[in-house]
């Protein structure tokens, strides 16, 4: 038997049958756990009474779909994992692999792409076809990009489970809104207002948890995300409830050129052009850009400084940390309330952006996918997180793009419905495949002589 | 008599309604090395903790140079210069190497980082060649040398260690307690060592106590501990290193 299995061709025949029967038991499981829910369908007819439909088709497409992903996960999927993983394995004990080109400029070539986004985009699509693209993509994305790294700040960095961050974005989005409504402040003078009152409500969110870890904290901070969320819909009188607040003013050129309508400095009769809601989304897409580099900035210049140093070693370990001297009342503040900053002044742009803000957009669901984001991006990494970011929101977003899928599903299929689905799956997939996020390894600030090549040594677990 | 660096008296600790200490007497004076030996769960690691203000005594005090800071928060004690190397060597994992002694340097403003860094190579040289490593991939030894050097980096007046041969090697006890040794011998270091491996920390220490259930029940210095027939029976007999 043992003889037989070192030859590559019976290997490959023993793996096709193993997925064939694991394929038919897949089958078997999911025959049974969908008979019911997809099977059968409860519906009323013409007279108001309730009527079994069958969905027999539905069901039997299913089931093969789970019977071919079974297969493929046992004879594709797994031996490559398996093959990556060895030649892992022995590449370790070799030389730090050498990043290629496009890894050691990432972050050039990143802003180079960026900041040409939109010129490529309108010279592609139009002046019109391109809002889409700007809009719903580019700005999108960033904004979620910037509320991962400032999320990330509090749960990669000083690793504070906080599932209540969307909070610190309504508090933004509702200082903005509010204040450039009842004062007509503008957008520049509110952005940083913004950020400090959200970092300010973060300190007071610190302070009743400044006791607990992990579990207790997540259910706390969660906790906080409601309150507000709730006061925002009560306090009718002030935030107009549920309605939300609306006609919120845009964000001008630091005052020069305006993007309303009827101003007299409006950008496009400043410069002759036709009219067009474009240049205010591609204005918005710079500005949103520019917060996420400041967002950056920041983040990486904290980490190698004391208080970036005191906050990951917190993430490690409370205790040793006080014994060495570190107040850990403040560290755990000053992560709180720079966290909240960042994402007092992501709201700020989303009220200026919407030109409307109600206690929807703000629920907890939005915590839950900013946290999935930072997550998947492998705490701790920015670029691991704009890569979760760009493949959730922006993947998320190409469904609405698959129409398609109508042909497959049926004319009342509508793929936005499965977002939460797919984004489920999605970070499964990734969770299975790379534990510890699109990008696990941890940058070393420190460096006595040389700065080294970060061999594979930092990724892995310890052997004690 | 000169004033003690630390001065514990009557010490009296609780968790909840369990008294774990009881009036406890302990001194120790500037350059020495002092040890506490007892068995486990005798109250050595909660006396630590007493010290360093994460379970402060109910009654009695703790001076520090003549200060009362029995009841001073843990990260202000440790900004009078006394370091720890904590029950359980307590460094961060996931950092390297040179970042965890950075965290030890954190309250001398860097000033002599680089300077620290390289006697605390020349000290401990398996340290120098892990240096960009992750700590929680180091084995046990080198964890406990990292604890240690990382107390250090703060340039301590006074060094707690709590059972720094704990689950180590012998070999690896040695080196570690060798580099105690010539620490208080070169730089006059005091150090406060708690152990149950009372063999070793006797052979180490000028003085020492013997804690049982939460009090001191013998104390001297350590050759005629090492020499007493009762601690021979409870604590040498049989457990020879
Ligand atoms: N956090 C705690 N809560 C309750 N009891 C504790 C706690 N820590 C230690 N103890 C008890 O205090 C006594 C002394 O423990 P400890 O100081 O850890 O002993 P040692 O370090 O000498 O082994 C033991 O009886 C132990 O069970
Ligand atoms: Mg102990």
């Amino acid at each position: 038997m043992t003889v037989s299995s070192t030859n590559p061709a019976d290997k490959q025949q023993g793996l096709v049958a193993r997925g064939l029967r694991e394929a038919f038991f897949a089958g078997l499981i999911s025959l049974g756990m969908f008979s019911l829910y997809i099977g059968l369908k409860t519906d009323q007819n013409m007279r108001n009474e309730l009527v079994l439909v069958t969905r027999w088709g539905l069901l039997a497409t299913l089931v093969i779909l789970a019977m071919i992903g079974r297969f493929l996960m046992i004879v594709v999927v797994q031996p490559r994992l398996a093959a990556r993983k060895s030649a892992k394995a022995t590449a370790a004990h070799g030389q730090a692999e050498v990043p290629g080109f496009v890894a050691r400029n990432l972050t050039a070539i990143a802003v180079v792409a960026l900041l040409l986004f939109p010129p490529v985009i309108v010279s592609l699509f139009g002046m019109q076809g391109s809002l889409k693209w700007i809009d719903n993509f580019g700005i999108q994305i960033l904004i979620y990009v910037m509320l991962a790294w400032g999320l990330n700040i509090v749960v990669g960095l000083a690793g504070l489970l906080d599932l209540g961050y969307v909070a610190f974005y309504a508090v933004g989005a509702y200082s903005y809104a509010l204040l450039s409504t009842y004062f007509g402040l503008s957008f520049w003078v509110l952005l940083p207002m913004a950020g400090i009152l959200a970092a300010f409500w973060g300190v007071i969110l610190g302070f009743p948890v400044l006791r607990l870890r992990g579990d207790y904290l997540a259910v706390v901070t969660l906790a906080f995300g409601e309150i507000i969320r709730l006061v925002l819909i009560n306090w009718v009188e002030v935030t107009k409830g549920t309605f939300g607040v609306s006609g919120i003013a845009k964000a001008s050129v630091f005052g020069i050129w305006s993007f309303d309508v009827s101003a007299p400095n409006n950008f496009a009769k400043a410069f002759d052009l036709p009219m067009s809601s474009a240049y205010y989304k591609i204005f918005l897409f710079y500005v949103i850009l520019a917060l996420c580099a400041v967002t950056a900035y920041v983040s990486i210049r904290l980490r190698s400084m004391p208080i970036g140093r005191a906050w990951e070693a917190l993430r490690e370990d409370e205790i040793a940390c006080r014994s060495l001297g570190i107040n850990t009342v403040t560290t755990k503040l000053t992560a709180f309330a720079t966290g909240a900053m960042f994402g007092g002044f992501a709201g700020a742009f989303f009220g200026a952006r919407q030109g409307f803000v109600s206690p929807e957009s703000f629920v907890f669901l939005e915590s839950a996918v900013i946290l999935a984001i930072v997550v998947l991006g492998g705490m701790g990494s920015l670029v691991g997180i704009a890569i979760a970011a760009v493949v959730m929101v922006g993947g998320t977003e190409l469904l609405r793009e698959l129409t398609f899928l109508k042909a497959i599903f049926g004319p009342d299929f509508t793929p936005e419905l499965y977002r939460m689905l797919i984004f489920g799956l999605a970070m499964v997939t990734v969770m299975v495949l790379k534990p510890r996020g699109f990008v696990g390894s941890r940058q070393p600030t420190a460096f006595l002589h040389e700065r080294k090549a970060v061999s594979g040594s930092f990724t892995k677990e310890g052997h004690g | 008599m000169t004033q003690p660096l630390l001065q514990v008296e009557n010490a009296e600790t609780y968790y909840g309604n369990i008294r774990a200490l009881s009036g406890v007497d302990i001194e120790v004076q500037k350059g020495e090395i002092v040890c506490l030996i007892g068995a486990n769960g005798a109250g050595k690691s909660t006396l630590m903790m007493t010290i360093c203000g994460a379970q402060p005594a109910r009654s009695g005090r703790i001076l520090f140079e003549g200060n009362d800071i029995t009841r001073m928060p843990t990260h202000l004690i440790a900004r009078l210069r006394i370091a720890q190397s904590p029950e359980g060597r307590r460094i961060f994992q996931r950092m390297t190497v040179t970042e965890n002694l950075q965290m030890g340097a954190s309250l001398d403003n860097q000033a002599h980082f680089k300077e620290d860094v390289e006697k605390m190579f020349t000290l401990f040289p398996r340290l120098k060649e892990r240096q960009h490593q992750r700590a929680g991939t180091l084995s046990g030894g080198e964890q406990q040398m990292l604890s240690i050097a990382r107390a250090l980096m703060a340039r301590p007046k006074l060094l707690l260690l709590d059972e720094p041969s704990l689950g180590l090697a012998p070999l690896i006890i040695k080196q570690i307690f060798e580099a105690i040794r010539v620490l208080n011998k070169e730089t006059a270091l005091t150090v406060f060592l708690v152990e149950q491996n009372a063999f070793a920390a006797l052979k180490l220490s000028h003085r020492g106590y013997v804690m049982v259930n939460g009090k001191v029940t013998m104390s001297g210095p350590s050759k005629e501990l090492l020499a007493n027939p009762e601690i021979r029976a409870a604590y040498l007999e049989g457990g020879h290193h």
